[in-house]
């Protein structure tokens, strides 16, 4: 950061934060850090509150038509959850000395990316089943391994948010197995939804190791603790024998026990939609960045009112 | 913020929040970080009110405290079959 610091002092500066991080040590906001290193936190961090907050519209599309009370309280429960991950999670990413408003923004003019599973639509009730089994239950999977990364407050904020996430996959598996051992009609709303969130989930865990470039920076400094395929096939092996405790089927006709390895062999995953969903052509990318734009535009009165009230009532008591 | 996570505990941090005045901070806080009972008391505190000691100073400024072995019970010997 500093333009007079010499080569060997930034090389020095350099193999000791690394000797850190081989130690297993966290590393708090006020340590040095490679500017690299904060950088692609603030990219990773960001992206990660960015994708909470998203995905709260998702589900937010079926509050008002939710089947019962008790599927209406959880679901509402479960998107306020999603706020305050989101909130948890900007927190820790201001400790990096990035400005939120700045964040926001770049979430709000298209610039910044979040998770691409959250751009798909929400067709039937039992979008909501899938999502809370399939997509919160591949984020558990994800986040207990980043409850050990080595930045202080996001391995912090994943301790707090994987927590309250398993009351998620639980809240969707129940609904799942509520419509699977329904009529057949419900039975093949559930297959349905399970059919169209089968694949995105496992996308969730990004490309192939060998197709991931940022992965071995991301390992060597501890952030990743597993890989993507390792990480993917633990969600796969898992969910399988959930889906099949509820007499769902898995959609992939390719898929095969493999007695060696003890692990469920998929069929081939269509990357080509992975990147057009990724690159913004995936079906609701507009919608939610509309959405959101939306949201933010019509709580700026909310904003307004709370800075003029506080500006008001310090004046007064100033004067007092 | 700090939240007082049950009786006789001490306040923890547990993250922060955006607010305009304390007031709000408080409601925020109670509303992203004790929405199941995890608490029964909060603290807020702006952030710029907090000092605290650096990483670079670390060393010196507890040095002192690193080299009295004789602030340890172990320090200190007693007689074999005595209980203490």
């Amino acid at each position: 950061m500093s333009a007079t610091t010499s080569t060997a002092d930034d090389m020095a500066r350099n193999a000791e934060f690394e000797a850190r991080i081989a130690r297993g040590e966290t590393i708090e906001p006020k340590d040095w850090m490679p500017e690299r290193y904060r950088k692609q936190l603030v990219r990773m961090m960001s992206q990660h509150a960015h994708s909470e907050v998203v995905g709260m519209l998702p589900e937010g599309n079926w509050i008002t038509r939710a089947p019962t009370l008790r599927r209406k309280m959880g679901l509402l429960a479960k998107v306020q959850d999603e706020a305050g991950h989101g909130l948890y999670i900007y927190c820790g990413t201001e400790t990096l000395g990035v400005d939120r408003h700045e964040l926001v923004m770049q979430l709000l003019n298209g610039t910044a990316k979040y998770s691409s599973i959250f751009n798909y639509p929400t067709l039937t009730w039992a979008d909501i089943g899938a999502i809370g089994w399939l997509v919160d239950g591949a984020a558990i999977v994800n986040q207990t391994m980043l409850a050990k990364a080595s930045y202080g407050p996001y391995a912090r904020a994943m301790v707090r948010i994987c927590k309250e996430e398993n009351f998620h996959k639980k809240q969707g598996f129940e609904i799942m197995t509520t419509l699977a051992g329904g009529t057949p009609e419900q039975h093949r709303m559930a297959q349905d939804a399970l059919n169209r969130w089968w694949w995105p989930s496992l996308m969730m865990f990004g490309p192939h190791d060998k197709d991931s470039p940022n992965s071995e920076e991301m390992t060597r400094w501890g952030v990743k603790r597993k890989s993507n395929d390792e990480l993917r096939q633990r969600f796969i092996n898992l969910t399988v024998a959930q889906a099949k405790a509820i007499n769902l089927t898995i959609p992939d006709p390719q898929m095969r026990f493999n007695e060696e390895t003890q692990n469920w062999d998929i069929g081939p995953i269509d990357w080509d939609e992975f990147w057009r969903v990724v690159k913004g052509d995936g079906p609701c990318n507009r919608e939610r960045l509309a959405a959101r734009n939306t949201a933010h535009a019509e709580g700026a009165w909310v904003r307004e009112a709370a800075t003029a009230y506080a500006a008001k009532t310090s004046a007064a008591s100033a004067a007092a | 913020m700090f939240l007082q996570p049950g009786n006789a505990a001490p306040h923890e941090h547990v993250g922060s929040v955006h607010a305009v005045d304390a007031e709000h901070a408080l409601q925020n806080a109670r509303d992203v970080y004790a929405r199941r009972g995890e608490g029964n008391n909060i603290w807020v505190v702006p952030t710029k009110a907090i000092t605290s000691s650096t990483p670079e100073d670390m060393g010196p400024f507890f040095d002192p405290g690193n080299d009295k072995p004789y602030r340890h019970p172990q320090f200190y010997k007693v007689p074999r079959g005595v209980k203490m």
